[in-house]
């Protein structure tokens, strides 16, 4: 029997396909790329949250935000840590994503400029990942299965939150109504694009379905998260900014508006409302943290030299 | 039962260095160390609460909560030292304020939890795991940067020669401190002094000479830095008088 | 110099009686790092468990294309599984 063939075999009988087991070069690629790109996706999504610790308007929320964006980061490194284990260092990785070679979800280059924007994207952009995560849990690498299994436990919790911010300014001042609204009216589309180009654009789609790191496609899952959100703003009183939305008797789905597709490509090609200062502030953190990192490995080479003096 | 403003100076001593840790998530030298200073800046803010709570209990006002004590006192009435309310600077600057602060607040706490105020007894246990773990990690990651490299010492020598000057006053008593359920500073102040002096040892870095020290955060004389920290900290409070979030 | 820090295997005892179980990894400077750095990342809040890091460059490993010969005689010693011992019903808590 060939490798590929064992391979494919093992993939759809659902055993998990490990590190050191034989496996077709693309999809050691492919994975490398959706993986790092998750990673990146998590790091850099810690910033336009991370804007408002400093504002937050209770301890409450304070230490809620603190501890939702340090998840986040734990987000990055499991990630880090399962691409890792397929033979590239999380160094090159982080090469890429400051050169710009690999993408990070486009959503994060959307600024955050209220204090709904905390509400707005727990509710919606942790919504969508979540609904594009959960099928990961099951996919075919067992490294990046497990972390997705550990990132979504975590990650209900940031869901919730986000729509209880909302729900209070939902039921409070007219302001904060206003905020509320205007939050949703900003990010609901671009969380309407974060599950990727239809599925008769999307290139690597049908590859990623027969090895099993994608389940179901970008369509599918986006009919989904909009039938679920039509339901839940009504709890908040308020509407999403689509004037087509519709539920369809025949398909049992809400039909929605056209999606800006330009939009989408010209966030995804740079130009986007953050992108640089996105970018610029992963590579600061990054330029700035060189000496603490030289720093403490001197040290530890120090410590061992002494210790094998002793 | 002790003195509503020496627990106010316990808890704006937690919520600011918190706030300002809080400052570097998302923007940390590595990801497992912008978790581990996240984690910290969790640990003192959740000490913040509670002691809040407390205050405002104290007050017996029902419309005080933790809130608008943290959220609607100006810096006039914050009654912090100056030591935690230092901005950021780098890396170095942020570990050595930890270090200095965290050594003091072990001391303080493993006192204070014998305090004949239960309340703040029992808050000061409960905090003192977590401030024996932040004294273990901010003294190894002073000891890694003092000894690391030339340009890390050098880092780490000019942060001391920002912040030593406002470690003095950690051990200088404001008025509200001198109550039978205070922890009596002169008492902690050679602990204090030996275990910084162990930890530079091993990060060799000297200690400057005693000199003179810049004091007046406990008793609400602040530096510059705090207006800004509660400028951006208050912002919403203040520009939305009266809301729940 | 090696600025990078080296990759390190994570293993948590999540309870007294359990054993340590590969959790993931990360990076670190040192060993006392890691381990702390497991606390923050791995553990978070939880007291009381034990945290074993090894790094990554000393865990050997065996070859998957062995896994064959390494694991399939075993398959034949059917008395090392307990469902070989047809024992009583009564018999409880066994």
């Amino acid at each position: 029997m060939s490798f590929e063939k064992t391979f494919q075999d093992k993939v759809d009988q659902d055993i998990r396909i490990e590190p050191k087991d034989w496996m077709p070069d693309a999809y050691r690629k492919t994975l490398i790329r959706q993986i790092s790109q998750h990673a990146h996706s998590e790091i850099v999504g810690m910033l336009p949250e991370a804007n408002w610790i400093t504002r937050a308007p209770s301890l409450k929320r304070k230490a809620t935000l603190i501890a939702k964006v340090q998840d986040e980061a734990g987000h990055g490194l499991y990630l880090y840590s399962a691409a890792e284990t397929l033979g590239i260092s999380r160094d090159e990785m982080l090469g890429q994503l400051h050169s710009g070679k690999t993408k990070y979800s486009s959503i994060f280059n959307y600024p955050t400029i209220t204090w709904a924007d905390m509400g707005a994207i727990g509710w919606l952009v942790d919504g969508a990942a979540i609904m594009n995560q959960v099928p990961l849990c099951r996919a075919s690498f067992g490294p990046y299965a497990r972390a997705m299994v550990r990132i979504c436990k975590e990650e209900s919790f940031h869901q919730r939150q986000g729509f209880e911010i909302l729900l209070v300014l939902s039921k409070g001042s007219e302001a904060q109504r206003r905020m509320c609204q205007d939050a949703i009216d900003r990010w609901w589309w671009p969380s309407v694009m974060m599950f990727g180009p239809n599925d008769d654009a999307s290139p690597n789609s049908e590859l990623s379905m027969r090895w099993k790191i994608k389940r179901f496609s970008n369509d599918e899952l986006r009919q989904k998260f909009i039938d679920v959100c039509v339901e839940q703003v009504k709890l908040l009183g308020m509407t999403l900014p689509d004037p087509d939305l519709k539920w369809n008797e025949e398909k049992q789905h809400y039909d929605f508006g056209p999606i800006d597709w330009e939009e989408f490509k010209n966030v995804i090609s740079g130009n986007g409302p953050c992108n640089k200062e996105r970018l610029a502030a992963r590579v600061q953190a990054h330029e700035e943290g060189a000496w603490v990192r030289e720093a403490a490995m001197a040290h530890a080479e120090k410590k061992n030299k002494e210790k094998n003096a002793a | 039962m002790s003195s509503i403003d020496y627990t106010l100076h316990l808890a704006d001593n937690a919520l600011i260095l918190g706030h300002r840790n809080s400052e570097w998530t998302g923007h940390g030298p590595i990801l497992e160390q912008d978790i581990a200073l996240s984690n910290i800046a969790l640990d003192l803010i959740g000490q913040a609460r509670y002691l809040y709570q407390y205050a405002a209990r104290q007050t017996g006002k029902p419309e005080v909560t933790e809130d608008s004590l943290a959220f609607l006192r100006d810096a006039w009435d914050y009654r912090n030292c100056l030591l935690v309310e230092q901005a950021n600077g780098d890396w170095g600057k942020t570990i050595l304020r930890q270090f200095f602060f965290s050594a003091y607040q072990f001391f303080f706490y493993e006192r204070l939890q014998h305090s004949t105020d239960n309340e703040l007894a029992a808050i000061a246990e409960k905090s003192l795991k977590e401030v024996t773990y932040h004294l273990r990690w901010s003294s190894e990651w002073t000891i890694r940067l003092g000894d690391g490299t030339e340009e890390s010492n050098r880092r780490m020598r000019a942060a001391m020669d920002q912040l030593w000057k406002f470690t003095g006053e950690l051990f200088i008593p404001a008025s509200y401190e001198k109550i039978a359920a205070a922890v009596d500073l002169s008492s902690i102040k050679p602990l204090w002094e030996e275990r910084v002096s162990e930890v530079l040892l091993q990060a060799r870095l000297e200690k400057p000479a005693a000199g003179w020290g810049q004091t007046g955060g406990k008793e609400g004389r602040h530096t510059e830095e705090l207006g800004y920290l509660l400028a951006e900290m208050q912002f919403l409070q203040r520009a939305y008088p009266g809301n729940e979030w | 110099m090696q600025h990078n820090w080296p990759l390190w295997e994570i293993f948590i005892r999540s309870k007294q009686g359990l054993d340590h179980k590969h959790v993931g990894s990360l990076h670190a400077a040192d060993a006392e790092m890691a381990i702390e750095n497991a606390r923050d990342v791995y553990t978070r809040r939880m007291e009381g468990v034990s945290i074993w890091v090894v790094e990554s460059k000393y865990v050997h490993a065996s070859n998957p294309d062995d896994a064959g010969a390494f694991y399939d005689p075993a398959n034949d010693k059917v008395y090392r599984h307990p469902t070989f011992y047809d024992l009583p019903d009564e018999l409880k808590h066994m």
